[in-house]
């Protein structure tokens, strides 16, 4: 079968994909600054503002990734959409209840009478917990099948804390490369404690999957698949133990190598992102409907890429404007 | 599905909510947006500071009300997943192209160009600020646009057709330019302005009456009288063409909004009444004679809609619930006519006395009507959206038929747990507003670093003010 001679089979493979690039975008752009959020009560109090500051050009884009993966969803894969979300009713409502109380801190704790600050600084942290959490919580849940089963829902609990660890693990290495000094001492320190997260979750969801379902299994373990596939795990360990013997040398003088850390955390999210995108392929909801079956109306879905085609290089072209416009250290964020 | 009419009923109140709550920052940042952008400009072209220091006022609400809505827009999008799933599944091909434009056009430009307008202008070059500046009112704009095009999409559907149920897109064009778009949009984008002139006129009379003597406030002031004058007469005319658009396309949606049971000429305007929907009929009516006839029809022989003709032979109301229609549609007009004489009087005194020396009575008037916008918005929007009922997507999709099974228990924890939310949030939100304009009357808002060009204007705000 010719992959790209049937609208029916390459349009939903392509949202697919556009979707998972985005989901891609979100776990890495937002991880990092949910996890900047999440490293804030460790942080002095006269660095928290830094920490916020760090961030604060950025997050709201960050976060529009989540919209656009979710619209992407509801376009392409509306039947889907339905059934994913309201599996996962209670989890979204506390991600969105925490992704509401962040973002507004943002604003209001630098706005605020000075005495309420402290109180938007632990509803910032509340917030990216929560955020985070759930947003953990529904990975093992989606990896688990979306069935609300006893060892489901303790597996799903166990991968919120590993994403949550995870990306305070990726904070910490946005604010090796974004700050100097003993701020910069102490993020290399939480970086040290954050990696176990990173590397047990990426292991916890690399042995549940495949336990989970044959099929998966399948797909990995026989060969030639897995003669294949074996760069991924390979990758994944190489950039691990960089991760670990880099964070030991941080850091150096002249801010040598203070993007690593940054870089290889990413490295490792999008390793761990395709491995799982191969697992699921080509189903949207595990294991029941699969994305040709749950995928919109061809000429809907023609419409929007059409439009994808022109927006998305801008969206991405102007990003990367924002991210070199705000490059360096972070520095104290003024309205001037 | 133990519960379905509780769930039904709750998910409503739910989305109710969220929406209400949502509509609030849009209203203000599509119209502040541009604002700011008048205040940039302004200040490029004269260099007088206090141009600046308008700027530097709003855009810290600006910015709040940003975060607010974006928040809270990002609950809409997972709402209607989580509560109405039967939503996307019946008109996702049209709704979610209309979404995903919206937030591949707007939404990306909004968030990033933000980040520049708010952190970057000593990062850039004065007119890359500027044009960031632009580039949020814009993106806010489009993101208006879309909304709106969904929105009376599926208040007058159109360019589709339906397959086994499901709605397929056949021309986009009558889709985006369906026949209500027009006039929601530019009603919607006055509403917008109205919101944001009586919000700065009222905050801006609050620092006067506080004693604040800033150049920039009388210049608020002054703008945000001025404003509310000119779009007010506008508003009332959209109105009415929305009015009688609304009569073509809903005519239920008209008989609930006046109040009128028996389809016939002669219909009176009934200013005030308590519809009664079981005796179907309204008690203690108060009516101007031929009004509605002359309103809807342009004559008092002109036959008006009546709610009686909405009832299927086995008695299911095919209409909405009038009351709620009702007195939204009134709250609104009302709070209009307040608009209307207010700003006109203030506009008088402003001529009279000009800004500064505006005696203390308008003042606290001005500061009493800053959120008359919320008002009239929310009103607006509960007559349009409760209006449309029992339709999600008029003549496609009854609401009941999009609710999600999820427990009605469920659906209640999550409704309390949001209204707490946003309790507190509005409470915090208005808490600072009046925070930030104390401070500024108090003299303490710093006057803006690094646009030191106009020695005097500084000194003036640096004077504390009581």
């Amino acid at each position: 079968m010719d992959l790209f001679s049937d609208p029916a089979i390459w349009l939903p493979w392509t949202f697919a994909a556009l979707m998972g690039l985005s989901i891609l975008m979100y776990v890495i752009l937002d991880g990092f600054d949910l996890g900047v959020g999440l490293l804030v009560p460790l942080a002095e109090d006269e660095d928290k503002d830094l920490l916020v500051a760090s961030i604060g050009p950025f997050w709201d884009a960050n976060e529009t990734w989540l919209v656009l993966a979710i619209g992407l969803l509801l376009v392409a894969f509306p039947t889907a959409h339905g059934i994913i979300l309201s599996a996962l009713y209670l989890p979204v409502f506390v991600m969105l209840v925490g992704l509401i109380l962040r973002g507004v801190s943002f604003e209001f704790r630098a706005k605020a009478p000075a005495s309420q600050k402290p109180r938007w600084n632990v509803a910032f942290f509340v917030g990216s917990l929560m955020a985070s959490m759930s947003q953990g919580f529904m990975l093992g849940m989606y990896v688990m099948g979306l069935t609300w089963t006893l060892p489901h829902v303790a597996f799903a609990l166990l991968t919120a804390v590993f994403l949550t660890v995870g990306y305070s693990f990726i904070g910490a290495a946005w604010l090796i490369a974004k700050t100097s000094g003993e701020l910069q001492k102490r993020a290399v320190g939480w970086a040290k404690r954050g990696i176990w997260g990173l590397i047990l979750g990426i292991a916890a969801i690399s042995m549940a999957t495949p336990y989970v379902s044959a099929r998966i299994y399948e797909k990995w373990f026989s060969m030639p698949e897995m003669l294949y596939l074996s760069p991924l795990p390979l990758l994944s360990a190489a950039m691990v133990l960089y991760l670990l013997w880099q964070i030991k040398r941080l850091p150096q003088d002249n801010d040598r190598s203070a993007w690593g850390p940054f870089m290889a955390a990413m490295a490792l999210f999008v390793l761990a992102f395709g491995g799982m995108a191969y697992s699921f392929y080509p189903y949207v909801v595990p294991e029941q409907i699969t994305i040709y079956e749950a995928a919109s109306a061809p000429e809907s879905l023609l419409i929007i890429l059409i439009g994808t085609l022109f927006v998305l290089p801008a969206i991405l072209g102007y990003t990367i404007l924002s991210y070199s416009i705000f490059r360096g250290k972070a520095t104290e964020l003024r309205y001037d | 599905m133990e519960y379905p009419v509780d769930t039904l009923l709750l998910s409503r109140i739910q989305f109710g909510a969220n929406i209400s709550f949502h509509i609030l920052f849009p209203t203000i940042t599509i119209a502040l947006g541009w604002v700011l952008l008048f205040f940039k400009l302004r200040y490029n072209a004269t260099r007088e500071s206090k141009w600046m220091d308008a700027y530097m006022f709003w855009v810290k609400i600006f910015a709040l009300s940003f975060a607010m809505g974006v928040v809270s827009g990002i609950t809409m999008s997972f709402q209607f997943g989580t509560n109405w799933p039967g939503f996307m599944e019946t008109v996702g091909n049209v709704a979610g192209p209309l979404l995903a434009y919206e937030v591949m056009t707007a939404f990306f430009l909004e968030a990033v160009f933000l980040g520049i307008m708010l952190f970057g202008a000593s990062r850039v070059k004065p007119w890359v600020h500027t044009l960031a500046t632009f580039l949020v009112a814009f993106g806010t704009t489009m993101s208006t646009f879309w909304i709106i095009v969904l929105n009376s999409w599926m208040h007058t559907p159109q360019g589709f057709e339906l397959r086994d149920g499901v709605v397929f897109a056949t021309n986009w064009w009558e889709i985006v330019f369906n026949p209500s778009m027009p006039y929601r949009l530019v009603h919607m984008l006055l509403a917008s302005g109205l919101t944001v002139a009586f919000l700065i006129a009222g905050v801006s009379a609050l620092r006067l009456l506080w004693g604040d003597r800033a150049e920039s406030a009388k210049s608020t002031l002054r703008f945000g009288i001025i404003v509310a004058a000119g779009l007010i007469p506008l508003q009332i005319l959209a109105g009415d063409f929305h009015g009688l658009n609304t009569l073509e396309h809903q005519p239920a949606k008209v008989a609930a909004m006046e109040g009128n049971w028996e389809t016939g000429p002669n219909i009176p305007l009934v200013l005030f009444a308590i519809p009664d929907e079981e005796a179907r009929e309204n008690k203690y009516e108060i009516g101007v004679p031929n009004g509605a006839s002359i309103i809807l029809k342009h004559k008092p022989s002109g036959v008006v809609p009546g709610l009686n003709d909405f009832v299927a032979e086995d008695g299911t109301k095919l209409h909405p619930r009038v009351a709620p229609v009702f007195f939204s549609f009134r709250i609104m007009v009302a709070t209009g006519m307040a608009m209307l004489v207010l700003s006109w009087t203030g506009l008088f005194l402003l001529r009279r006395y000009g800004a500064g020396e505006m005696p203390r009575l308008p003042l606290y008037a001005f500061a009493a009507m800053s959120l008359s916008g919320w008002l009239a918005t929310l009103a607006g929007w509960y007559t349009t959206e409760i209006g449309r009922q029992p339709w999600l997507v008029q003549g496609v999709l009854a609401t009941k038929d999009a609710v999600s099974d999820v427990s009605a228990g469920m659906v209640l924890s999550t409704l309390i747990g949001y209204l707490v939310i946003y309790a507190a949030l509005i409470f915090a939100y208005i808490g600072v507003i009046l925070y930030l304009a104390r401070k500024a009357a108090r003299g303490e808002a710093l006057p803006s670093r690094g646009y030191k060009h106009s020695g005097e204007a500084e000194v003036a705000v640096m004077q504390p003010g009581e």
